[in-house]
């Protein structure tokens, strides 16, 4: 790989998050590599989520600094996040609800939103952009599903559909949230055949508190728990952990 | 639905048959029981109408301070023809830009909020340009306002156009009305219009996508006011006067009320068709009744009641359904298809 000297990819230092008297992130350090799968495990409550609204930039550290290829990005908005090419999905389905699959994909392509003052551009006849967009959601395995509305697309096709908005945006880095989250084991099956292909082109980070998902596909996995990297390593260094064999985390499933 | 699929011609369909009726108007319009003034001030609430659609139809932003804007449309072209400047075009800029600016004002304040908080805050930024409308004697006329704008002569140089007549009133407002059609028809099909709709189903999504919300918030409701104050100066060669009333909160809870009724947030044409209802219902309910704003309170709630989505909304309901007969001829209980309820 590069030099170490350089600095990781996406590297997260010390951060610290308390809302009100809730002291949510004690202090969290994080380092993602470029073109590998990294993973954030944890159980329910232990500040997955808030760690990835601090990445992603919908909360503000009280500490501690993000840097993002050599720049730091602490404290900067979503939308400034966003342009920087850091891309994210939801825990909670976070669609356009009333535009219809291929819509949703169009809106966050970068070149709709740079070119909001085309008064004359007629973007759903544009054939070159429309056909960018269909590329993407065919990525997510959404072809033919095109011109259904996303609000009416089955659960784990709204799934996908979350993760293709996410790579919509030509990202640099992807953070994607619980994508599991209410997938039966058919659907965890087919997402994580889906995340094998994306991970040869994307730059990936999956929070999950479904241990056997993540091992199945992240390089690296870093465990939360009470607000603190507990540990951190390859699968196989974690299965060997006492932390992690001593929480719940342990019992894979 | 707002959101079509497929190409956005520049004219449509809809647009032909509108213009159709509009310019034809004058010609049936002693036939129909109705009369040219009457017109007048249908096309400049629809023009007021389509300006506030962006805000509630599209953006998804209700904004119940939204006469303010007109009133200050209808105050500065008073004044600016006050004040000796008799060109008619140029008092409609005068007044487009004095609206967009105290509503560019307003939106630095909005932008940042959604929802009730938004709702509440263009109650009191409308309540505040009402008040002093009402209260800045020396400029606005106080609670009388200003009286006797004449109305002007447009000059086309070997040819001038007296605005005194209602019908050339009519055609100068129809041919703008046209124009802002034509345009924000454009608008609503841009990646500008997209982003619109955007942020009405899911600001944050909107966020997280790279979009700067907040100013396009800003830019859609200075927008918004700068067609309001184009209304307004209408108005206010329509009716020769300029007065405090238009822009009262009960006032602007009208444009509210034609918007919905009509069918805003699923059509394009919804505050055409609102303006048009109200109006009529105003003038028509009004000669029967001082009480008519009870009647026609009434008929709001009992369109919102059976067909939420407006006119427009059960227009389209209603073809749905002859298509399908006429595709299908048979019984009359012919079962629902499943993606109706999907769809509405």
């Amino acid at each position: 790989m590069t030099a170490s000297a350089r600095q990781p990819f996406f590297l997260a230092e010390d951060l610290h998050k308390r809302f009100g008297d809730r002291v949510v992130l004690e202090r969290i350090s994080l380092a993602f590599e470029e073109g590998v799968v990294s993973g954030i495990m944890g159980p329910n409550g232990a500040g997955k989520s808030t760690c990835f609204n601090l990445l992603t930039g919908l909360h503000k550290p009280d500490r501690g600094r993000i840097v993002f290829d050599g720049e730091d990005i602490t404290g900067l908005t979503p939308e400034a996040i966003a342009r920087k090419g850091i891309s994210r999905s939801f825990q909670i389905m976070n669609l356009f609800d009333e535009f219809t699959a291929i819509e949703n994909i169009m809106v966050a392509l970068p070149a709709v939103r740079s070119g909001l003052s085309r008064l004359f551009w007629d973007t759903r006849g544009d054939s070159a952009l429309m056909d960018e967009a269909a590329s993407v959601l065919a990525q997510v395995g959404l072809q033919g599903r095109e011109h259904i509305r996303a609000g009416d697309l089955p659960y784990g096709q709204r799934r996908a559909l979350e993760i293709g908005v996410a790579l919509a945006a030509r990202p640099r880095i992807v953070f994607l949230d619980e994508p599991t989250q209410g997938l039966g084991a058919d659907g965890r099956a087919k997402l994580a055949d889906l995340i094998k292909a994306l991970r040869l082109k994307y730059t990936l980070v999956i929070i999950e508190h479904d241990m056997s998902f993540l091992f199945g596909l992240a390089r690296k996995i870093s465990v939360i728990h009470w607000g603190q990297v507990i540990a951190e390593g390859t699968p196989a260094e974690l299965m060997a952990n006492d932390w992690v064999r001593a929480s719940d985390l342990g019992k894979v499933a | 639905m707002l959101t079509s699929s497929g190409r956005a011609p520049v004219v449509t369909q809809p647009m032909l048959v509108f213009f159709a009726i509009m310019f034809s108007f004058p010609f049936w319009a002693d036939a129909a029981g109705l009369y040219h003034y009457l017109g007048v001030e249908i096309a400049v609430f629809i023009i007021y109408a389509l300006g506030y659609n962006l805000l509630l139809g599209y953006t998804g932003l209700p904004s119940f301070g939204h006469g303010a804007f007109l009133g200050i449309g209808a105050y500065s072209y008073g004044l600016w023809q006050f004040s000796g400047y008799p060109g008619v075009f140029t008092g409609l800029a005068v007044a487009i830009v004095c609206a967009a600016a105290a509503a560019g004002a307003a939106a630095l304040f909005l932008s940042h909020r959604r929802g009730i908080y938004f709702a509440l805050m263009t109650i009191a930024f409308g309540q505040i340009f009402w008040f002093l409308a009402i209260k800045l004697r020396w400029i606005t006329g106080g609670e009388d306002g200003l009286l006797n704008v004449l109305r002007p002569t447009l000059d086309f140089g070997a040819l001038d156009i007296s605005l005194r007549s209602n019908l050339t009133l009519f055609y100068l407002v129809a041919v703008l009305l046209t124009v802002l059609i034509l345009v924000l028809w454009r608008l609503v099909h841009s990646p500008f219009g997209t982003a619109l709709q955007a942020i009405r189903m899911n600001e944050m999504r909107a966020r997280f996508a790279g979009y700067r919300v907040w100013l396009i918030k800003w830019t859609v409701f200075t927008l918004s006011g700068a067609i309001a104050g184009l209304a307004g100066a209408l108005l206010c060669i329509t009716q020769e006067s300029a007065y405090p009333d238009v822009m009262s909160l009960h006032a602007s809870g009208f444009v509210v009320m034609m918007t919905l009724i009509g069918g805003g947030f699923v059509s394009f044409w919804g505050p055409v068709v609102g303006a048009i209802v109200f109006i009529l219902a105003r003038d028509v309910l009004g000669a029967a009744t001082e009480t008519w704003l009870l009647w026609y309170g009434l008929l709001f709630m009992a369109v919102m009641l059976v067909e939420p989505e407006g006119v427009v909304g059960a227009w389209r309901k209603l073809i749905a359904k002859l298509r399908r007969s006429s595709v299908q001829p048979g019984p009359a209980q012919e079962p629902k298809p499943a993606a109706e309820g999907g769809a509405a």
